[in-house]
């Protein structure tokens, strides 16, 4: 059945197409050309001038701050998924019913928390004179620096991301054909084998995708390592908000923008390439 | 080789496992809304006495105040705007199939994928190009492109709960298409249309990142609460956050209740087709 273009189609289709190009695409695509734009002083001036990419790909700092930021953001991917795996693993196959759907209730109470006070809490949690180091120092140890470390940033990217990879894992997981599990205890395979070459396996797409959420949410994600990490050296997000936020140099942002948004589509493309490799065997 | 399926004590291992990482998922979460009322300055064990004093700093702190009335204008207007927005999208995936539908649902689902950085700066950019920026409606501008998704999503789950030829049914005994709008498709989906609203509403309220880059002096609450971060430890961000957590976990609350009573709708669209 084919229907014309009617006005009453438009009405409900069109508002959100206008919507998403005018204020999503348009200012994604704007980034380009504003790469190559110049400041004179202090004004952005439409230009072609390759200098900002130059500038931006001879700096030390910036190349320094890419690595460190992939680094991080991949360390990210394999902690949380590593440490996500037994829990969500837990509450699809060990816990009751009623348990499972309160699990993923407060699984998602998370998202709805202000991100940036969990943060500020994790603060008071991790400082010299913080909790953490109050209760050890009870039992004779410590005080540990983990404020301003990398550990920190790791505590707070878990923060951010822990709640969605337990959660996108959690329904691979719910999902597996039971029977294949009870075919491989039959068959006497071990409990941990069983694990390795029939779960993993049969969830592999949705623990490759939690995994790649967790890898975009860390890669673009500013607060952690300033406030928990310490900032120094900066991560690309870090980057992106000073270059912003002090003084006129918005084209040399969009340059660190558009590589961050580059780097996302090849790793996305590579993790989902991944996920469905080698299905319907 | 290991026994079959049960084996009480792995079980338990993994269970208390599932409750740590509960724990560590909700330490951050407690202890705001603990440190709220302790009355020290440098919070830390023991704790010090009870107090509201973080309370009242906020509650008479005209700078919150400003906050929370651009983060209240900002919550409301981005609630209406992206449910409307996205019920249209959710609607036209659920009816129609048409050329570049794909792109078309891209372009509906795929901006809470990009990094709040980025597209921060890129709305900074855009929008004081044309002079859209700085002003009380740029956060609302950017939070609709942020939280029509998430409306889309949800009314659309609903849609896919009704059987497709009710609308026919319903233009086979007469109705317009308008009508048939009226009376099955709204009626119908009108718990999802709610807990879109609460839901588009608690996400705007929490967002800081891309309300930072483009909300120049209207900052919502959120963004001042960035600022506070920046500058010295102050129990007041744990009263701020307790107070934004209960908003937005009535909001949620409210959203799942709606969409809990899956039978409110059907009931309704079973009087109307008397």
């Amino acid at each position: 059945m084919r229907k014309s273009i009617t006005l009453y189609g438009l009405t409900f289709s069109l508002p959100l197409l206008v919507w998403q190009l005018l204020f999503f695409l348009f200012p994604l695509v704007f980034l380009i050309a504003l790469s190559f734009w110049t400041v004179k002083n202090f004004r952005l001036q439409p230009d072609f001038d390759t200098a900002n990419w130059v500038r931006m790909y001879g700096r030390e700092v910036f190349w320094q701050a890419y690595f460190l930021t992939l680094a991080l953001a991949a360390s990210a991917s394999v902690i949380a998924s590593v440490l996500a795996f037994p829990c969500s693993y837990a509450i699809a196959f060990k816990f009751s019913e009623t348990a499972r759907r309160w699990s993923v209730f407060l699984m998602v109470i998370p998202f709805f928390t202000s991100y940036i006070v969990r943060v500020y809490s994790w603060q008071v949690f991790l400082s010299d004179n913080g909790i953490i180091n109050a209760a050890l120092a009870w039992v004779g140890l410590g005080p540990f620096g983990m404020l301003n470390t990398t550990f920190g940033t790791m505590i707070g990217y878990l923060t951010l991301s822990f709640p969605l990879v337990v959660l996108l894992q959690l329904f691979s997981l719910m999902f597996i054909d039971r029977t294949l599990i009870e075919a491989a205890h039959n068959l006497r395979c071990g409990r941990l084998r069983t694990v390795f070459e029939v779960v993993i396996p049969s969830a592999k797409v949705g623990l490759v995708i939690a995994a790649l959420f967790c890898f975009i949410l860390t890669f673009g994600d500013f607060v952690s390592p300033l406030y928990l990490g310490g900032g120094d050296p900066p991560t690309l997000s870090i980057l992106i908000t000073d270059t912003t936020k002090s003084g006129q140099q918005w084209p040399r942002a969009a340059v660190i923008a558009l590589t961050m948004i580059a780097t996302l589509l090849t790793v996305a493309f590579a993790a989902i390439g991944y996920a469905y490799r080698g299905r319907g065997r | 080789m290991s026994d079959f399926n049960r084996n009480p004590l792995i079980d338990w291992a993994l269970k208390l496992y599932a409750l740590l990482a509960f724990a560590f998922v909700f330490a951050p979460i407690a202890a705001s809304f603990v440190f709220s009322f302790n009355e020290d300055r440098f919070p830390s064990l023991p704790l010090g006495g009870f107090s509201t004093k973080w309370y009242v700093a906020v509650a008479t702190d005209p700078l919150v105040w400003e906050g929370l009335q651009n983060t209240l204008a900002v919550g409301l207007t981005v609630s209406i705007v992206a449910t409307a927005l996205g019920f249209g999208a959710a609607y036209t995936d659920f009816r129609y199939r048409f050329f570049g539908k794909p792109v078309y649902l891209a372009l509906a689902l795929l901006p809470p994928t990009i990094p709040v950085v980025i597209l921060g700066l890129a709305m900074l950019a855009f929008l004081s190009r044309v002079e859209l920026s700085g002003h009380g409606y740029s956060v609302m501008i950017a939070h609709v492109v942020m939280c029509a998704p998430f409306a889309m999503a949800i009314i659309r789950l609903r849609l896919s709960q009704m059987d497709p030829d009710l609308e026919a049914a319903a233009w086979n005994l007469g109705a317009s298409e308008w009508g048939g709008m009226r009376h099955v498709i709204l009626p119908f989906t009108r718990p999802a249309i709610f807990a879109a609203l609460f839901i588009t509403m608690a996400v705007s309220f929490d967002e800081f990142a891309v309300a930072w880059f483009v909300s120049g002096l209207n900052e919502t609450l959120p963004v001042k609460v960035l600022g506070f971060l920046q500058g010295q430890v102050s129990p007041r961000i744990n009263a701020i956050g307790t107070f934004v957590f209960v908003t937005s976990m009535v909001l949620v609350i409210l959203a799942q209740v709606l969409l809990m009573k899956r039978s409110a709708g059907q009931d309704v669209v079973a009087d109307d087709k008397e």
